[in-house]
């Protein structure tokens, strides 16, 4: 038994199969030197200090007694001869075989300017150790490129951190592109009011270093120039699957195509024996949102597919274990807890459920023709199971029912 | 006896009768998830139902959507949102976080101070009531202390307290609250509008002075909603921790093997109080009415429904606690509904567990060789807030 990738779904999924009475010998390989650890705090409570970077180690649910293979990278994948080659020129042999190796940040394009003094990403421990360093140094301005998720987590550190803070963002607003215009709003607001200099419809162009090698000014696509040292990239993640290049694995730049059971797909879109994915490197057919595969890079979404790999690779077809969990996400920033549920992507149209948009505590409905297909809530996280409950039921879109605390006049919007 | 003259199941549990042992009939009532009664209203009984419905927005708190309001409101715990979170967060400010995180961990030497003397005072007797000696009077103080409420009217509040949790004695069959409940309510209320006017002019550390002065983002409550706030908080604060320390107290002296376990353990007191909040809950249901049709539990309560749900019925389903029926003082994952669940879930929680460690911790070590004297004890009459009205033991000392 062999597992490529030894971070969250790796681990889970080496527990899953122990769960499942699995006695076999079982094999992680993982690019990183250090045991599994968790990525959510490293731009929440490790940027803003409370949590040191080499603290976030994942708490093992059960012994996995698994032999680990830290620091070496698959690098590519045999499946006729069902072996894994190793980085290191090892080659270990396989009866089956889990894919874990997650997504890595993506880097600004540029390769010269990504290597300045003063630009970062953050993805793991060590990148989040060196930022968080540097923030601590007190170096001025930060620029964040990019509004997603993970940059306006960064933003809200910088802020708590008493440091001036611009974020760059090429669409409208914050969060547009993954929750829609009412949160995308609100977000761009709640930077406001927190002293954010944001920029939106503007992308980075460049940056310039002072000469010796450090970042001193980011130019953006207006023309506009922000003199800062320190930069931070978060453009999204991009899945790690060169290695199975070649392999006949349906894996590309979206990720690895996984079925419902979290099977590998062949070029051909069938499943190979004894071949699984799980985690961010993969994108897998949902059961409950069908058409086009989801990337689901979520927390809860690794530990999902974990579970099930690790139940599957014990099981036969009619047994299979499916993925059943809606996507789910949460983040804090800016004193404001957002969660979503579902599958927004998947959106045409965006409603007000309960709240206000001013009051700073809403939930917004996401639907899809009639049917409501995803529910995000900002400080109203009490009521995400409810919606999760309605959207696994099918439920209608928009809602016409009664509810406490329902807009007056909720608005129907389509989503941008 | 026959159904027809004992009423329905749910009658007989009302019942002071059963009210020593209603879980043989709470596992009768589980049979169905969720049904009507007679008189119209719904009862939800197993756990999965209870849960989904305490943070379902299409059901009310607020008795002007209840056909049938079962008491007299009370500030926040009868509001729906906006109103409710409004108010809530506000009293929050000076309660717990964020505003004032370490508030309830501050109390925790004045607590155990309080339980010391309580228990002090048991000395050189050889029979004690726990209620009247413990359980009543350590929250009592504590709630009063933290509002600052003068301890020397404690009397008379305790005296408006009784009439009014009565109120929650809801009969089906008599829906308005009696004249007496409405006149100590008044009295409550006046004597409480007097107390903040005094906090006002003249300020101390407490938490009606905090509240009634508070200069925060978002202004401070009126003086209703403020009168409103202490009531609740008055009532909440100790008609049902006492209940949580008889019951918690009864369950000890029912079971020797658990009372040595807490004696020689430290730290049990944390999860036996979560076991307490499931297996004898001081809170046995509570009501809500529904805005819209809901559907649970194959049933489809239509809008306008008055709602029981209950929460000591649904602590024990077997469907979500392995042996569910047996105490397990350190049971895992124990997601009991003893607080309830929700945007009304328990303000004072974090409070009630404190005094409810400290209290039965100081009791298990320092009482020698207690003995229950009644078996059963005699309860109080109402249903929701259960628990005995005496807890007569036997000591053969107090140690240090
Ligand atoms: C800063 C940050 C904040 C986040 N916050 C949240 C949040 O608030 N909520 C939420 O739901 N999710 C959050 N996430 C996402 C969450 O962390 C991921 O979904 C989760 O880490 C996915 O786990 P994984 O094991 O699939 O992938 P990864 O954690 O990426 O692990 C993959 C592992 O495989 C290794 N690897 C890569 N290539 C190879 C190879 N060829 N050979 C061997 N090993 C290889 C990698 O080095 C890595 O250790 C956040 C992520 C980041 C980076
Ligand atoms: C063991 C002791 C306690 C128990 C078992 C208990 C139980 C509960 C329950 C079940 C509810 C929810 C009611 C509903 O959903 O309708 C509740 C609400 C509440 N409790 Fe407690 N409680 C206890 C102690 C306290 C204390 C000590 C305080 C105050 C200091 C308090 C204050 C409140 C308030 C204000 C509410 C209303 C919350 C809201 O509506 O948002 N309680 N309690």
């Amino acid at each position: 038994m062999l597992i490529a990738g030894a971070s969250l779904a790796g681990l889970r999924t080496a527990e899953a199969l122990r769960d499942a009475g699995f006695g076999g010998r079982i094999t992680l390989v993982g690019d990183e030197p250090h045991p599994p650890y968790d990525r959510p705090p490293l731009s929440k409570q490790v940027l803003s200090g409370w949590v040191g970077a080499d603290q976030t180690e994942l708490p093992a649910l059960r012994a996995v007694d698994a032999d680990w293979r830290l620091g070496a990278a698959a690098a590519d994948l045999d499946l006729a001869g069902r072996s894994v080659g190793l980085a290191d020129g090892a080659r270990i042999a396989f009866d089956q075989l889990v894919i874990a190796t997650g997504a890595r940040a993506r880097p600004w394009p540029v390769a010269a300017e990504a290597a300045l003094d003063g630009v970062f990403v953050l993805r793991t421990r060590g990148d989040a150790a060196a930022l968080r360093a540097r923030l601590a140094a007190r170096p001025g301005r930060v620029v964040v490129i990019g509004a997603g998720f993970t940059g306006c987590e960064v933003a809200s550190s910088c802020i708590d951190a008493g440091l001036p803070v611009t974020v760059v963002e090429a669409t409208g607003a914050p969060l547009l592109r993954a929750l829609g215009d009412t949160i995308g709003a609100f977000a761009a607001d709640l930077q406001g009011a927190h002293g954010v200099d944001l920029r939106t419809g503007v992308a980075v162009a460049g940056f310039e270093d002072d000469g010796t090698g450090r970042l001193a000014v980011v130019v953006l696509g207006d023309g506009a120039r922000v003199e800062a040292t320190v930069a931070v990239v978060c453009l999204g993640a991009a899945p790690n699957v060169e290695w199975l290049a070649g392999s006949g694995l349906a894996a590309g730049p979206q990720g690895l195509l996984c079925d419902s059971a979290c099977r590998a797909l062949d070029t051909a879109g069938q499943p190979v024996a004894g071949v699984f994915g799980a985690g961010d490197v993969v994108r897998i057919e949902h059961p409950r949102f069908p058409g086009e595969p989801l990337r689901t890079e979520h927390w809860g979404a690794a530990c999902e597919q974990a579970a099930v790999a690790g139940a599957n690779i014990l099981r036969a077809d009619p047994d299979l274990r499916r993925i059943d969990a809606l996507p789910a996400f949460w983040s804090m920033q800016f004193g404001a807890c957002l969660k979503l549920a579902g599958a927004p992507e998947r959106a045409d149209a965006t409603v007000l459920l309960q709240g206000s948009v001013e009051s700073g505590r809403f939930v917004v409905g996401y639907g899809r023709g009639d049917r409501l297909v995803a529910v995000a809530t900002v400080n109203q996280a009490h009521w995400l199971s409810f919606y999760e409950a309605q959207i696994r039921a099918g439920a209608a879109f928009p809602p016409t029912y009664r509810r406490v605390d329902a807009p007056i006049s909720p608005q129907k919007e389509l989503a941008s | 006896m026959s159904e027809a003259r004992e009423g329905t199941l749910l009658q007989r549990i009302l019942d002071a009768d059963s009210r020593h042992d209603p879980y043989p009939l709470y596992d009768r009532l589980r049979e169905r998830a969720v049904f009507q009664e007679p008189d119209g209203s719904y009862v939800v009984t197993g756990y999965a139902e209870v849960a989904a419905l305490l943070g379902d927005p299409r059901l009310s708190a607020d008795p002007a959507n209840s056909p049938a309001p079962p008491s007299p409101p009370f500030s926040f715990l009868n509001m729906d949102p906006p109103g409710h979170d409004r108010v809530r967060r506000l009293t929050m400010r000076h309660f717990g976080p964020p505003n004032d995180p370490g508030r309830v961990e501050a109390m925790r030497p004045h607590l155990f101070g309080q339980a010391t003397l309580l228990i002090d005072a048991l000395r050189g007797r050889d029979e004690i009531d726990v209620v009247a000696d413990v359980a009543y009077p350590f929250p009592v103080t504590v709630v009063a202390d933290l509002l600052g409420v003068p301890r020397e009217d404690e009397p008379k509040f305790h005296v408006w307290a009784e009439a009014i949790v009565q109120a929650a004695d809801w009969d089906p069959r008599d829906r308005s609250p009696s004249a007496g409940v409405q006149a100590a309510i008044m009295e409550l209320g006046a004597y409480m509008m007097g107390l903040i006017q005094a906090k006002r002019r003249d300020p101390r550390d407490d938490m009606l002075s905090r509240l009634a002065n508070d200069d925060g983002p978002e202004g401070a409550l009126s003086s209703p909603e403020l009168t409103g706030v202490a009531i609740l908080l008055l009532l909440a604060g100790h008609e049902t921790t006492v209940n949580l320390i008889a019951n918690g107290m009864l369950t000890l002296l029912r079971k020797p093997d658990v009372l040595a376990r807490l004696k020689a353990e430290p730290g049990l007191e944390t999860p036996l109080v979560e076991e307490l909040l499931r297996y004898e809950p001081p809170v046995h249901f509570t009501f809500r009415s529904t805005l819209a049709d809901v559907d649970a539990g194959g049933v489809t309560i239509p809008a306008g429904s008055a709602i029981r749900l209950m929460l000591a019925c649904a602590n024990r389903d077997p469907a979500r606690f392995q042996h569910a029926d047996r105490f397990i003082p350190d049971r895992a994952n124990n997601a009991h509904l003893g607080f309830g669940s929700g945007i009304h879930a328990c303000f004072g929680a974090p409070l009630a567990r404190l005094e409810g460690q400290v209290a039965l911790r100081e009791m298990a070590r320092r009482l020698v060789d207690p003995v229950l004297l009644d078996e059963p004890p005699p309860y109080r009459i109402n249903p929701t807030l259960r628990g005995p009205r005496r807890l007569r033991v036997r000591i053969a000392g107090v140690i240090d």
